[in-house]
């Protein structure tokens, strides 16, 4: 409490507080003014006295404090108490209100005289001037008493003497005259600056000033901007009783109007200098007094050039605006003769600056890039000798291009023509590459084997042991008809010979991969414009690439060559060559029934970032084995910062976590696009140039190797743990390895008709080159559209038949499928629980392509996602290539169906209404009707339902068959597994 | 006036079967008691969502609209509105009593597995099989979601909310918790793909179950593991769990045919409640009441935990 009162001490308050507001309370009528009553500390009203009440009425509350009013003190004294003498000061008849702030004679602090300024009361000068008026000497009394003042100082002039001050001087250090002109020289001036050549300086700049001795500073007048308190006109001085009555003083006559013209050539000037008036008040208002000589002067004739009669035209003469400037100034103003030549108007009391001040160039802060974090990400360094060469080009790559075009290669990667682009130099006259100085046919010839030494070293890779003796004789051919060539020219073949023995192991490659771009875009596929352009950053490398698009496309063999720009060299050529065949690879079109589903984005972003939320999560490994070790909690959770909507939080009733903030959800970054990740499963060569001559490969299986297990049995996120760490089960392992040895199976042959075909073009090479490479040509075109009719055409029925050759599913699956239509799409009819893992349209799950997950969200990706679809639904057409995978495909194709699902329906028969019954009739004549459209997706339906059933068996799973067909379903599947075995191996040992 | 409280009574437990409902809706997807109890409302897949008297087990009304199964219902807290979700991918707002549709909101891209209003049914919030949660506003007139939740690496599963918090969980095995007024969003590794989450009445727990065939109840505030309850199957399909009317059990549905009733502090098996033969897809507790609601197949049971008699004895006197 007692803290509280001090506290409250602590505090001024005025006035009376409002009433604290209570809740609910009627607002109250505002009190008219007519009625509000003023009341004084003590409760007591206050009067207000005016003029008419009569003016200080001594009442009761007002004045003295007793109710008879102001009683006088009473005169008592006695022998014993005599009274004192009593001397009444004025103070004993006021009250508190005048002693208060506001009153008559305030008790307030105040300072003393000694320490007061030294600016005279105004009261006393009023005084004195009055009285001077009054006196005999009119006019100088005043100079007596000021005569006679007591030399009294304040204390602040006292202390300034005592420290060493004199009258006069300036208050400061000492300073030396010429060494501080020189400072000034090199001072730097900012922002407003005296003008350099003020008074004082002038004045010394031919005084002699010794070096070592020093100076008082120079006192400075302040400014005093007095403040106008008066209610006259502006520029109007009331009349100095001094002059005007004393006429003392020099100049004796005021001139009311002060206009600046008049005072110099008004006839009363001149005239007052003359004579010497006596005294009083004259002017053109006054009239003359009897004594006075001369009336004319009291008529002022008035001019009209005194007046402004232009609106905001010419200002008033000292173009001051009304600003008084410090005398000093404005004393100089006309002296510099810079500001002479100075074309604009200089304001008065500025003078120009002896320097132009240097204009500040200002640097704007860099510009930080978008996707910059304030803490450094550390790329991962690879070391390339250590890393296969494919990543270490999908490192080299990943920030952006497949261009090696990086800025930090610098000049080096830039190409000749570029170079010379930018150096302005014209291009080379004459042929570029020694190669143009043949003629046609020599060329052509040259050309030819070329081609053929080529198509040799493929043969002679491809076929390693069978084919052997044919590709040594061919080479051996090719070696002589090169040595031929020479001959015609002895120059000219040998730096393409070189060029081609040095890059012999890269061309075999590039030419695997040139067969492989050949046969991804030639067919029908997507149009040029709709292409992945990643060559965007150099344009004429763009359209290089671009036209060997459309060479492809058209089916050129030739396209990589012509589509080169031949004033480049060789080498650059060369490395220009594997880029674009690469790039055709990794870009290649989608399927024309794919690319149909997708369409590009609208706006195309060359940002080559994307957006991605900026926490990201943790590693799933750690959690998993936390989760594994029941340790829920720290390790296993995580948290982000998240931004709800605005209208959110008002409809949940929550203030906004984040006032400021407008982002909703998660905070986002800009990142790379083109991360490592995206590039990992990039085409290995080595692992193409062993794949590629073996024909029969769809366009998209390019990076998917159906038989390697890893890639078909690959874990799709809606796999239950348990069944993912099963290993594979005897029957489908069976499977996979009949499948892929069919498929060595195709290889083998389609590597024999390849290698017939070389070899019947390396039989006659002299005599018709031209036609057999154009033979050539037809027969790979025909070889390819084979291959695709493959793609399309499904393996032979009877092998289907063959391993699902159980004669029941028909009846059984039809049976479940008439039960109602809807219901096969949305839950599969059979009633056990089968764990099959759903395929999904999700990008992370469906490619082998395995980007980082959050950046596989992004729509921009489309390239990616497109390419890895084929290749998906080829495996499953193709290769059929595991019995875990398989069904999950044919599901997903069938109909999206994610996570857990729901349970069968499981109709009760007698629930059914006979309407219901009727209706499914129906349904089921539309069923059939439709049948043979539907025979396709049903064919995998049943395939992947005979899948499930037998992976159950397998795995003797524990769920309990109610319905009432199970047990026939089993017998069939007994029959089914042994028989299917059989046939299997029938078809093993046909092979 | 004054007698001090009765000892606490042992927790009585649903057990006795007090009616059948066939609902003649095909298989009933989903069974939620309305907000006090005193209603059912089923999902079915035969497009239609229906509303039932749980005393006398009558139809009061049918609410078509949907074009495909209903998935999930939630009604509001004064009982005037209810939203459900359906394989069709919209979310429909009903009016209860004219049975008319309020709104129909499409913009999921998948079927919707899960529906809830918040707890003033000014927001209804929608989980779907395309990995986000939108939030629909029933103030406005806008069709568009006032916020779309796109966390999630895959579907969602089921989602429950609080005053302030959005609890979802997913089926990439993660349970996500929005806290509105902190602005967080923590996230709880399961592991399995989670197929029901929901929250402790005290709102301190979370209960998640997945498809490992376990239930667990975990700390809100610090994801810690309090309980694991397992024993029952949930290995393939969406079977929902939940808590008793005072915390005192954890339910699950279970892929052979029984409620499964565990102890929550203890941790052990306390009633396995034989439903029926096949799967008990769905159920729901009463919010005040010993009283539980399973669905399976075609039609839902009520369970009580007196004998039919008596308890008609006890609602008499």
């Amino acid at each position: 409490m007692a803290s509280d009162e001090e506290s409250d001490e602590d505090f001024v308050s005025y006035g009376t507080p409002l009433e604290p507001l209570e809740e609910d309370e009627p607002i109250r009528k505002p009190v008219p003014v007519h009625e509000q009553t003023v009341k004084d500390e003590k409760g007591r009203y206050k009067r207000f006295h005016g003029a008419f009440t009569g003016g200080f009425s001594a009442g009761y509350f007002n004045t003295v404090g007793s109710q008879e009013g102001w009683t006088p003190s009473t005169f008592v004294s006695s022998r014993q108490q005599k009274a004192d003498r009593q001397n009444a000061r004025p103070e004993d008849f006021m009250d508190e209100e005048d002693f208060s702030e506001h009153g008559i004679a305030p008790r307030e602090i105040v300072t003393t005289e000694d320490f007061a300024s030294e600016r005279k009361d105004q009261l006393k000068d009023k005084a004195r001037a009055v009285s001077s008026l009054a006196a005999l000497i009119p006019g100088d009394t005043g100079l007596l008493e000021e005569l006679i003042a007591p030399a009294r100082s304040s204390i602040g002039v006292e202390l300034l003497r005592k420290m060493g001050w004199k009258d006069g001087q300036g208050v400061g250090p000492r300073l030396k005259r010429k060494q501080r002109k020189q400072n000034d020289d090199a001072v730097q001036v900012y922002g407003c600056a005296f003008p350099p050549n003020a008074s004082e300086e002038s004045e010394d700049d031919d005084e002699f000033a010794p070096e070592n001795v020093t100076f008082a500073p120079k006192d400075v007048v302040p400014v005093d901007f007095t403040p106008k308190v008066d209610s006259h006109g502006l520029g109007y001085r009331g009349l100095n009783p001094l002059q005007a009555l004393g006429g003392g003083s020099e100049s004796g006559h005021i001139n009311l109007f002060t206009l600046q013209s008049d005072r110099t050539t008004s006839l009363f000037g001149d005239r007052n200098s003359r004579r010497q008036r006596r005294g009083g008040i004259g002017g053109q208002a006054f009239g003359v007094g009897a004594m006075e000589e001369e009336d004319n002067d009291i008529y002022h004739k008035d001019s009209m050039s005194n007046y402004d009669t232009v609106l905001g035209g010419e200002e008033p003469g000292d173009g001051l605006y009304g600003w008084t400037a410090p005398q000093q100034y404005t004393r100089k103003k006309n002296d510099s003769k810079r500001d002479v030549t100075y074309l604009g108007r200089i304001l008065d009391g500025f003078t120009l600056a002896s320097e132009v001040t240097e204009i500040k160039t200002v640097y704007p802060p860099p510009d930080l890039p978008r996707d910059y974090r304030p803490v450094h990400y550390f790329r991962p360094v690879v070391d390339s000798s250590t890393v296969s060469p494919i990543v270490a080009q999908a490192l080299l790559t990943s920030r952006g291009h497949l261009s090696q075009e990086a800025p930090q290669q610098g000049r080096h990667s830039l190409g000749s023509s570029q170079r010379r682009d930018m150096l302005g130099e014209t291009p080379l006259q004459g042929p570029s590459s020694v190669f143009e100085l043949l003629d046609n046919k020599d060329r052509e010839r040259l050309n030819e084997i070329r081609r053929e030494a080529e198509e040799q070293n493929k043969s002679v890779e491809n076929l390693s042991s069978a084919v052997d003796r044919a590709a040594v004789v061919a080479s051996a051919k090719a070696a002589a008809l090169r040595a031929l060539s020479s001959r015609f020219q002895s120059v000219a073949p040998q730096p393409d010979s070189h060029t081609q023995s040095r890059t012999s192991p890269t061309r075999t490659q590039a030419s695997s991969e040139t067969q492989m771009a050949l046969k991804a875009w030639s067919g029908p596929t997507a149009d040029a414009s709709k292409t992945f352009k990643p060559f965007a950053k150099n344009s004429q490398k763009q359209a290089r690439y671009d036209l060997y698009i459309n060479k492809l496309k058209q089916g050129d063999k030739d396209a990589l060559e012509l589509s080169l720009d031949s004033s480049m060299t060789e080498w650059e050529r060369g490395r220009e060559r594997d880029e674009f065949v690469r790039a055709a690879v990794l870009y290649k079109p989608s399927n024309s029934s794919l690319s149909s589903r997708f369409t590009r984005s609208k706006n195309e972003d060359d940002t080559d970032s994307v957006e991605v939320t900026r926490d990201q999560e943790n590693d799933v490994d750690d959690k998993q084995a936390a989760v594994k070790m029941k340790m829920f909690g720290k390790l296993t959770r995580e948290r982000f910062e998240w931004h709800p909507d605005k209208l959110l939080c008002k409809r949940f009733n929550v203030p906004h976590p984040y006032p400021g903030s407008s982002t909703v959800g998660m905070p986002k970054v800009k990142r790379d696009k083109y991360s490592v990740f995206n590039f990992l499963s990039i085409t290995d060569s080595s692992q193409v140039s062993r794949e590629a001559p073996s024909a029969p490969k769809p366009p998209g299986s390019s990076s998917t190797l159906p038989q390697t297990p890893e890639v078909s049995n690959k874990k799709s996120r809606w796999d239950i743990p348990g069944q993912v760490s099963e290993p594979k089960d005897p029957l489908s392992a069976f499977l996979s390895e009949t499948r892929s040895e069919v498929l060595v199976a195709k290889q083998i042959e389609a590597g024999a008709k390849n290698q017939t075909d070389s070899s019947h073009a390396t039989a006659t090479p002299e005599v018709n080159v031209a036609q057999s490479d154009g033979k050539q040509t037809e027969q790979k075109t025909e070889e390819e559209e084979k291959e695709e009719d493959e793609e399309e055409v499904r393996p032979p029925m009877d092998l289907f038949k063959a391993i699902f050759a159980s004669s029941s599913d028909e009846k059984s699956s039809s049976s479940s499928e008439d039960d109602s239509e809807e219901e096969e799409e949305v839950a599969p009819p059979t009633s056990e629980p089968i764990q099959s893992s759903a395929e999904t349209l999700n990008p992370p799950v469906s490619a082998q392509i395995t980007p980082a997950p959050d950046i596989s969200k992004v729509p921009d990706l489309k390239h990616l996602t497109v390419q890895s679809k084929p290749s998906a639904e080829t495996t499953a057409l193709n290769t059929q290539s595991s019995s875990q995978s398989a069904p999950a495909k044919s599901q997903g194709l069938d109909e999206e169906e994610f996570g857990p699902r729901l349970p069968p329906p499981g109709f009760i028969p007698s629930a059914c209404s006979p309407q219901l019954k009727k209706q499914k009739k129906k349904e089921k004549e539309k069923h059939k009707a439709k049948k043979h459209k539907k025979e396709k997706k049903k064919k995998k339906n049943k395939k992947h339902k005979h899948k499930g059933k037998q992976k159950k068996r397998v795995e003797e799973s524990n769920s309990s068959s109610d319905d009432a067909d199970s047990n026939s379903e089993d017998e069939n599947r007994v029959v089914s597994t042994s028989e299917l075995l059989q046939r299997l191996k029938n078809i093993r040992s046909k092979r | 006036m004054a007698f001090p409280q009765p000892r606490p009574q042992v927790p009585q437990l649903p057990q006795h079967l007090l009616r059948t409902i066939e609902c003649q809706q095909g298989a009933v997807r989903a069974v939620r008691f309305n907000a006090d109890g005193n209603y059912v409302l089923t999902c079915g897949s035969d497009k239609s969502l229906k509303l039932w008297s749980v005393s006398r087990g009558t139809l009061l009304k049918t609410y078509t609209g949907h074009g495909y199964e209903v998935l999930d219902v939630d009604s509001s807290y004064d009982n005037s509105q209810l939203c459900s979700c359906s394989s069709d991918k919209t979310v429909i707002l009903w009016d209860v009593a004219s049975g008319q549709v309020t709104r129909k909101l499409r913009g999921h891209a998948g079927k919707v597995n899960c529906v809830q209003f918040n707890e003033e049914a000014t927001v209804m919030l929608s989980g779907s099989i395309d990995g986000t949660v939108r939030c629909w506003d029933t103030r406005s007139r806008r069709y568009e979601p006032i916020q779309i939740l796109d966390e999630a690496r895959d579907g969602i599963s089921s989602l429950k909310v609080s005053e302030h918090e959005l609890l979802i969980g997913s089926v990439d095995g993660r349970v996500r918790l929005y806290d509105l007024r902190m602005g967080q969003l923590h996230v709880d590794f399961i592991g399995s793909p989670i197929t029901c989450v929901c929250f402790s009445r005290d709102g301190q727990c979370t209960l998640s179950s997945s498809l490992d065939s376990t239930v667990r109840l975990l700390d809100k505030s610090s994801g810690e593991m309090l309980g694991e309850y397992s024993g029952h199957v949930n290995k393939g399909y969406k079977l929902d769990c939940c808590l008793s009317d005072k915390d005192t059990h954890v339910l699950s549905c279970s892929e052979d045919g029984h409620v499964y009733f565990w102890d929550l502090v203890e941790g052990s098996l306390t009633l396995k409640l034989p439903v029926g033969k096949a799967v008990v897809q769905s159920l729901s507790f009463h919010p005040t009441e010993p009283r539980l609601l399973t669905a399976m197949e075609g039609h839902v049971q009520v369970w009580g935990a007196e004998p039919e008699d008596t308890a008609k004895l006890s609602s008499v006197c």
